[in-house]
This record gives C-alpha cells, sequence and structure tokens, in this order.
C-alpha cells in the first residue's frame, strides 16, 4: 500500500469517533516554536517599520534592544522552519489533485468541500503556505544579515543594504499575510486547532478534509491501529 | 575675504536655537515653527584648501572623538573613510585634466552636507534620532538612537557611521552647539586659509559668487558652486572649479538624491502593506460571515467509522 500522505507517527484509532495522531509532540512544539518566533518578528519588525508602532519595541525593552533582538529571533525562526520543512516537506510536494483543487477554489471557498476533489494530508492552500513561507523565510534571511547592521555591515555596500532592506519589509508584508490566512483557515474549519493543541483530530474531520490521507490511514496495517493485533 | 564670526561674550545666554525650533523630526510629526530662523551654511571652498587636515583636527578636538591610529597605505587621506570619530575627512584625489594634461590635486572635506531633505531623517525608524532646526542644522541625537543603520541607506552622501562600541550613529552636527551659542562650526574656526567659511545661506552664496568670479577669470570656466538641488539644497555647500563634474571629487556625487528605493520603502510600501494587511483580516472577517465556519458533520464521522472498519476487515482477510 502506498504511504505517500503519511507521515512518522500518524495513527487511527478506531471508536466513536475515530481518534486519528495528526501531529506528534514533537511537532507541535516545533510548530509553536516557529509560530512564536514569527510573532515576536512581526511585533519587533513593525515596530522599526512604521513609527505608529514604534511603541511595540516597549514589548521588547526599548528601541536598542528590539534592534539587537530582532535578528537573534530571525535566526530561531529560520531553525523553527527548517524542522518542520524536514519533517512535512514530502506529504507537500506537489500531485495533479492540486490544479484541479486550485481550479475549483471557488466552490472550497462557499463551504462546499464535498464537491471538492479528495485530498492528502494537505490541500493545495496548506502547501502553498508551506512552500511560500518556507522561500519568504529564505528571503528574509538572506536580505536580513545584509542588513544586519552590528555584525555585517561591512559585507556589502549601500546599494545593496537599500535593496535589502525593501526586499525585507515586503517579504515580511507578504508573511503577515499569509499567516493571516493560515490562523483563519484553522479557526475557520472546526476541529481544525485541536490537531495542532492535541496533536488529534476525529476521523469525520479527515473524511472531510483529507480523506485521501484517512483512506491511507485506514488501509495501512501500521497506521490503522484497529481492535484486532496486525496481520502478521 | 570673509571677515570671521567675531568671538561671542563669555557671559551666560540663551540658547539661539532649541527643541522649539525643529521643523523635522525622525518618526514624528511635529508642527514647524511659524518662524523659521535665518537658515546657516558652510562653504567650503575646494580651490583654497592645502589639506592640512586642521579641520579634523578641531573637529576631533571639539567634538571630544579619539581617533585610533591607522596604517598608511600610501594615500594621504587619513583616517581612509569617515568613522564614528571622524565626522570629517579630506579626501584627496589627482585628477590629469583632458584639456591641459595639468596634473591637479583636487582635495574636498567630505562630511554631512545638511540636507535640506535629509535622506537620513526620512529613513530613521526611532523618534527624535534625527532632528532637523529651522536654521538647517540636521542633528543626530545619541539617546535616541538605536543602531539600526537605516539613516546610512537614506543618506544619499553615504555619511553616517554606526559605532561598534556604543551601536549608535555619529555624523558632522555642524558644531550646532556651537552655533547655538553665535559660534561657527570649529572646522571653520581653525581652517587658516578660510577654505571653510560659516554664516548665513544666503551670505555664503553671496560669497560664492565672488570666488566663483575670481576663479572663471583664471581659467576655471566650469567653477561653480555645489548646492544640490534633487535634496532641496544643502547647508554645507562647495566652491568646485570643476563643478560640471563633481564626482571627479572623490566621488561627489551628481544630482543626489534619496535613492527611489529608500522611498519606496518609506512611502508605497508602508502604506500598501497595512492595506494588504488590513484588506485580508477584514477578508476574513467577511468570509467568516458570509461562508460561516466550515463543520464536520455526524455523517462525516460516520463515514470515517465505516471506512475505518471496512480496511480493516480487508486487511485481516488479507494474508
Amino acid at each position: 500500500m502506498r504511504r505517500d500522505e503519511i507521515v512518522e507517527g500518524d495513527a487511527l484509532h478506531p471508536g466513536d469517533p475515530v481518534v486519528i495522531d495528526r501531529y506528534s509532540t514533537a511537532a507541535r512544539f516545533n510548530h509553536w516554536m516557529t509560530a512564536a518566533s514569527l510573532v515576536l518578528l512581526a511585533l519587533s519588525g513593525l515596530a522599526l517599520f512604521h513609527p505608529a508602532l514604534y511603541f511595540l519595541t516597549g514589548l521588547f525593552g526599548g528601541g536598542s534592544n528590539t534592534r539587537a533582538i530582532h535578528p537573534w529571533i530571525g535566526l530561531f525562526l529560520f531553525l523553527g522552519y527548517m524542522g518542520l520543512f524536514f519533517r512535512f516537506w514530502k506529504v507537500n510536494l506537489w500531485t495533479p489533485t492540486d490544479g484541479t483543487w486550485l481550479k475549483k477554489l471557488h466552490v472550497f471557498l462557499i463551504g462546499h468541500e464535498e464537491d471538492m476533489p479528495e485530498v492528502g494530508r494537505y490541500n493545495f492552500a496548506q502547501k502553498a503556505v508551506f512552500w511560500w513561507m518556507g522561500i519568504l523565510i529564505m528571503i528574509s534571511i538572506a536580505s536580513g544579515l545584509v542588513i544586519w547592521e552590528q555584525y555585517f555591515a561591512a559585507y556589502t555596500t549601500v546599494d545593496q543594504k537599500r535593496w535589502a532592506v525593501l526586499i525585507h519589509s515586503v517579504a515580511a508584508i507578504v508573511m503577515i499575510c499569509i499567516v493571516i490566512v493560515h490562523v483563519y483557515g484553522a479557526l475557520w474549519a472546526r476541529g481544525t486547532m485541536t490537531a495542532m493543541i492535541k496533536g488529534r483530530v476525529t476521523g469525520g474531520w479527515a473524511w472531510r478534509h483529507h480523506r485521501k490521507w484517512l483512506r491511507e490511514l485506514a488501509a495501512d496495517p501500521k497506521a490503522n491501529r484497529g481492535t484486532a493485533t496486525p496481520a502478521e | 575675504m570673509f571677515p570671521p564670526l567675531p568671538n561671542p561674550s563669555t557671559a551666560p545666554g540663551p540658547a539661539r536655537f532649541g527643541d522649539k525650533d525643529l521643523i523635522r523630526r525622525s518618526a514624528s510629526t511635529v508642527t514647524p515653527p511659524a518662524q523659521r530662523q535665518t537658515e546657516v551654511a558652510k562653504l567650503i571652498d575646494v580651490s583654497k584648501c592645502i589639506g592640512c587636515k586642521a579641520c579634523q583636527s578641531a573637529c576631533l578636538e571639539w567634538n571630544d572623538q579619539h581617533e585610533e591610529v591607522g596604517v598608511n597605505t600610501g594615500v594621504y587621506d587619513n583616517p581612509h573613510d569617515l568613522t564614528p570619530a571622524s565626522w570629517t575627512l579630506m579626501r584627496f584625489t589627482e585628477w590629469v585634466n583632458p584639456e591641459t594634461q595639468n596634473l591637479e590635486w583636487l582635495i574636498r572635506k567630505d562630511g554631512c552636507m545638511h540636507c535640506e531633505d535629509p535622506g537620513c531623517l526620512k529613513a530613521c525608524p526611532a523618534p527624535g534620532a534625527i532632528v532637523q532646526y529651522s536654521n538647517g542644522i540636521v542633528d543626530f541625537v545619541k539617546e535616541n538612537c538605536i543602531g539600526c543603520g537605516y539613516c546610512v541607506k537614506g543618506c544619499p552622501f553615504n555619511i553616517p557611521r554606526i559605532s561598534r562600541v556604543d551601536e549608535k550613529a555619529y555624523k558632522c552636527s555642524l558644531c550646532s552647539d556651537r552655533v547655538a551659542v553665535g559660534q561657527g562650526p570649529a572646522c571653520a574656526k581653525a581652517c587658516p586659509t578660510q577654505a571653510i567659511v560659516f554664516g548665513t545661506k544666503e551670505e555664503m552664496k553671496k560669497h560664492a559668487d565672488g570666488r566663483i568670479t575670481d576663479l572663471k577669470s583664471r581659467g576655471y570656466k566650469n567653477a561653480g558652486l555645489y548646492d544640490p538641488p534633487g535634496v532641496g539644497g544643502t547647508h554645507v555647500m562647495y566652491v568646485l572649479h570643476h563643478a560640471d563634474k563633481p564626482e571627479i571629487y572623490a566621488g561627489l556625487p551628481n544630482n543626489p538624491k534619496i535613492s527611489p528605493l529608500v522611498e519606496l520603502w518609506k512611502g508605497v510600501a508602508k502604506y500598501a502593506g497595512f492595506a494588504a494587511i488590513g484588506a485580508l483580516a477584514v477578508g476574513s472577517v467577511l468570509h467568516r460571515l458570509v461562508a460561516g465556519r466550515s463543520e464536520v458533520s455526524r455523517e462525516d464521522e460516520t463515514n470515517a467509522q465505516r471506512l475505518a472498519r471496512e480496511e480493516e476487515t480487508k486487511e485481516r482477510a488479507s494474508p
């Protein structure tokens, strides 16, 4: 049986309702560390982006401290994302279904998910978040190093720094937009937050949102922890 | 000759300008004073400079800065670039005039130009770290500086330097403390040839006119005043013998402007960025109101149970 959509640790426990382990403790810890650094980066970055938000530097102990700490949180975000990347890159690979799914995006948006093609562990939108965040984090790290005045000022020209600071701001804005969509999506689809909080979802949730993943889990003797002992 | 400023009285008196005279304050909005002070300016006559570096010494001395002992690399420039301590620097250029084949030794005193439209101030994110007084002086306020280096990106002349000791930005203050008590900058005071003079901007332009006429009468047909309009004019101006090509003076920019990248970053990016974030936030709320929540039904749960059971049975049946 193919296990294209299954990640190590995914398991199905029959019952009423069916309970599925979607995110291990390590994966959730990894996710929330990444999320926390993103929030801190957004707050400290926005504080230096617009004067109206300069008061946010108060959260970090003043302007100089905000300036000093922001890049370090950036490195932390990078590590966090790399963790998520190696954990989930395989199940975020492009499949032909994603193209079909995107064409019917409007159907998805009005809430008729039953009319959408069956998707695996992640749908098109989730994969887009995964890859775009990766690309934008790489861009932010690269441009961020260029404008990390304290340690890297000497390595680039002023004009390169001007490009970097512009690119860094635009990448950050796009990331904040993606995070808004990401968080909204998780809140919109009821039953999703438990995946990242407790690590579990119900079978019905998987049936509705990730049926291909559910089918693989059910058909996989290792993942389907049925009542009977697995066939030898 | 421009008469040097007389020494001021030693009796204490009020400062000639202060916070009430701010016309710009970084990352803040200020109400400019109703009455603008007479604009001041420093005029640097490059044709009169002998490269003695008395201005550099006077600058270090007055501002209590200490330059590190450097290394000679075979050029006269010392230090090799502006530093957090050296707010002014003689830049030496050996230039062969293509028309006369004469070797001309061009010496330009580099430092902050005190732009009327200061790019450093525009880029600065820290409220009050950079201020502009109505007399034209652009000053860095160390207490408010956070050391981000945005001023470096904003400056069209590559002037501010960030100290690695205290992570604060430094540049020429046009000796705002001296000007406040009626004195000229320390560099002007020390200059032995009056290549540096200080007064009102009008006086300086008039004085420059005389100098330019003199230079033209001596064959420098392109002599002129460097007061670049792209930054709204400056409060440090040069008399150049070759004003048609300022770049030969150790890269003095021809028609400097705040970089369009900085304008974009501090302009459109800011507003478009917040608009995009706001639109998505509002869009999410609207979507929730229109489309409702995506709910998992009882039927979904039953389907999942059936599927799990069926597949398990299949597995058990298979060898």
